[in-house]
């Protein structure tokens, strides 16, 4: 007791200085936290994209990104008729801009994708799909930015185009998309005769890596990989998520620099009250537990904040309409855990040097010590 | 041999120096103190008396010589936390206690070092506290207490793991006349009834005199006068 509240005491008599090195884990807490999950919830809902009413992804091996992926047409025929294929859909992924909007992303399906029937429609008929080649759906926030509405021609990239509906999803990218006939993407994106990806639904699930093997023996150019597999090894997905990290990993270390100061001001500023210890008897060990049992201190508040923080700042995030399905609040157990583990290493870390100083103290100096 | 003759510090030919040799503090002092006995060292600031109590707590090692606490030598293979934490209590003229703990708080420091059992430590306390007066003050922070009373905390601090060897580094240097005749007998009762052996650093001859020998340092060596 006495112990904890040795602890506590050198913290609660610098307020301020102790204030600022708890804000500065909690501010990178909550800048990790925001960032890796927004990153995190927009994989996902690429991941979702990709699988809707799907199991297994194929698509052009060793491209950089899926934009650049081209499986033929003669692929998609080939597989759908594989008798353990339930069904193959074929998705074509383009970008293009309009007068106010730098990025829209187009889908380019075809009637029966499950996108569509799956899709609430909040205005137009589903079965109206792909009857024209000019017929485009929207999705809800790009039918807000757009300002268009049934009926009405917008103009996409090069083209103008008939909007026929306006479906709602709880997918930000499919929100904020364009869905076109797959023949018409095909032509707007001169891509005639081919897909970026098919997405493949099994009669039995068991039947993943058969499935998967024949893709390979049969077109070496495109590989086939279940949706889980595809989220690990994507390597877009992977810079993504490194890149969070980094950043994350860059703001809590600047917290740790904090951490690191307050430290060495807290063991600096009471060297004769140490020495005073060391003559009552306590072990390099112990004077040790207690500089790190401060930065602990100041770690797990700083992370406990940053979370509460970086919670408020996804929900508020979460409300702005121009996100609107791109933030996802859901904060992974696994997310939260590494950045307490990570804000409390960063907080040891940061005592090192200061615990190192009081341990080599030799009592008898420290006692001339004004 | 007798309690009162065993020898419990011996310091023989002890010499320091510190930056480099340049100040030279002990020139080979030599003292022997038996079990139980008190015993003033007095001389001019700067002579080595701190110096010497230092070497007898470990906090300090000589160039050369040797330190010895209870027939065993004090050097860097020596157990020196078992040292302080039961053999040697230290008062140092400032009270060095932590302002922000309570008077009690304080006291049980050396006995979270020493990990003591917890109701052994709080009877250790009140059995000081009760000695000392300071019952009533336990649960006061120290910015609240007078100097004597910070002074008598320190050294119910200095005797919470019941050491046999007081080191008393100018104990009342810092306290008012009236304070420090009070502390001092204090002191001096207190080491009777446990038995201490108590080395004390003072300027003050007339409560150096009191003790069972009075002994002089001058240019670091250590003369003990006849009179005394």
């Amino acid at each position: 007791m006495i112990f904890l509240k040795l602890i506590v005491t050198n913290l609660r008599r610098h307020r301020i200085r102790s204030f600022i090195s708890v804000a500065g884990i909690a501010f990178s807490v909550a800048a990790m936290l925001t960032v890796v999950t927004i990153l995190q919830g927009a994989i996902g809902m690429f991941t979702g994209i990709l699988s809707s009413d799907s199991e297994i992804i194929v698509f052009e091996r060793n491209v950089s990104d899926l934009f650049f992926s081209n499986v033929p047409a003669e692929a998609l025929q080939e597989i759908s008729r594989w008798p353990m294929v339930a069904h193959a859909d074929p998705v074509l992924f383009g970008i293009v801009s309009s007068s106010d909007q730098p990025i829209i992303t187009c889908f380019g399906v075809t009637a029966a994708d499950a996108r569509i029937h799956n899709a609430v429609w909040i205005a137009g008929d589903k079965l109206t799909f792909a009857q024209h080649p000019d017929d485009v759906v929207l999705g809800e926030r790009a039918a807000e930015f757009l300002s268009a509405k049934p009926g009405d021609h917008v103009p996409i990239g090069h083209g103008v185009f008939h909007v026929i509906g306006i479906l709602k999803t709880a997918n930000g990218f499919e929100d904020g998309g364009v869905f076109m006939p797959l023949n018409s993407a095909q032509s707007f994106f001169h891509k005639d005769g081919a897909s970026s990806v098919i997405t493949i639904k099994l009669r039995n699930k068991d039947d993943a890596t058969p499935f998967k093997t024949m893709v390979k023996a049969t077109y070496p150019n495109l590989i086939a990989l279940e949706d889980a597999e595809f989220t690990r090894s994507y390597s877009q997905f992977r810079i993504l998520k490194a890149t969070a990290w980094a950043v994350g990993g860059c703001g809590l270390l600047m917290g740790g620099l904090g951490v690191a100061n307050t430290m060495i001001m807290s063991v600096f500023t009471r060297i004769r009250e140490i020495a005073i210890l060391r003559v009552c008897g306590f072990s390099n060990t112990q004077i040790a537990v207690m500089i790190f049992g401060e930065s602990a201190v100041i770690s797990l508040f700083g992370a406990l904040w940053g979370l509460l923080t970086g919670t408020c700042l996804l929900l508020a995030l979460k409300m702005v309409p121009a996100l609107h399905g791109y933030v996802d609040v859901t904060i992974q157990p696994v997310v939260l855990l590494i950045v307490i583990v990570l804000a409390l290493l960063t907080g040891i870390a940061g005592a090192f040097y200061p615990a190192a100083y009081a341990m080599r103290l030799r009592a008898v100096e420290a006692l001339r010590f004004e | 041999m007798s309690r009162q003759n065993r020898i419990v510090l011996r310091a023989e030919d002890v010499w320091k120096s510190y930056d480099d040799g340049a100040i030279a503090v002990l020139k080979g002092a030599s003292l022997e103190v038996a079990a139980g006995q008190t015993v003033a060292l007095c001389g001019p600031s700067g002579c080595g008396k701190s110096t010497l109590l230092h070497h007898f707590g470990g906090l300090d090692s000589p160039d050369c010589g040797h330190i010895s606490v209870n027939g065993v030598e004090v050097n860097r293979h020596r157990n020196l936390l078992g040292l302080l934490r039961h053999e040697v209590g230290f008062v140092f003229q400032l009270h060095n206690l932590i302002p922000d703990l309570t008077l009690a708080e304080n006291c049980l420091i050396p006995t979270v070092a020493a990990r003591t059992n917890r109701v052994d430590a709080q009877a250790r306390l009140h059995q000081l506290a009760e000695r000392t007066g300071l019952t009533h003050r336990l649960n006061q922070r120290i910015q609240k207490l007078s100097g004597g009373e910070r002074q008598r905390t320190a050294l119910c601090r200095a005797l919470m793991n019941k050491p046999k060897i007081l080191l008393a580094d100018e104990p009342t240097g810092s306290l008012d006349e009236e304070s420090s005749g009070a502390v001092f007998e204090l002191l001096l009762d207190i080491v009777a009834t446990e038995g201490v052996t108590l080395v004390m650093a003072t300027h003050d001859r007339s409560l150096a005199r009191r003790c069972d020998r009075l002994l002089e340092m001058h240019d670091g060596r250590i003369h003990e006068p006849v009179s005394s």
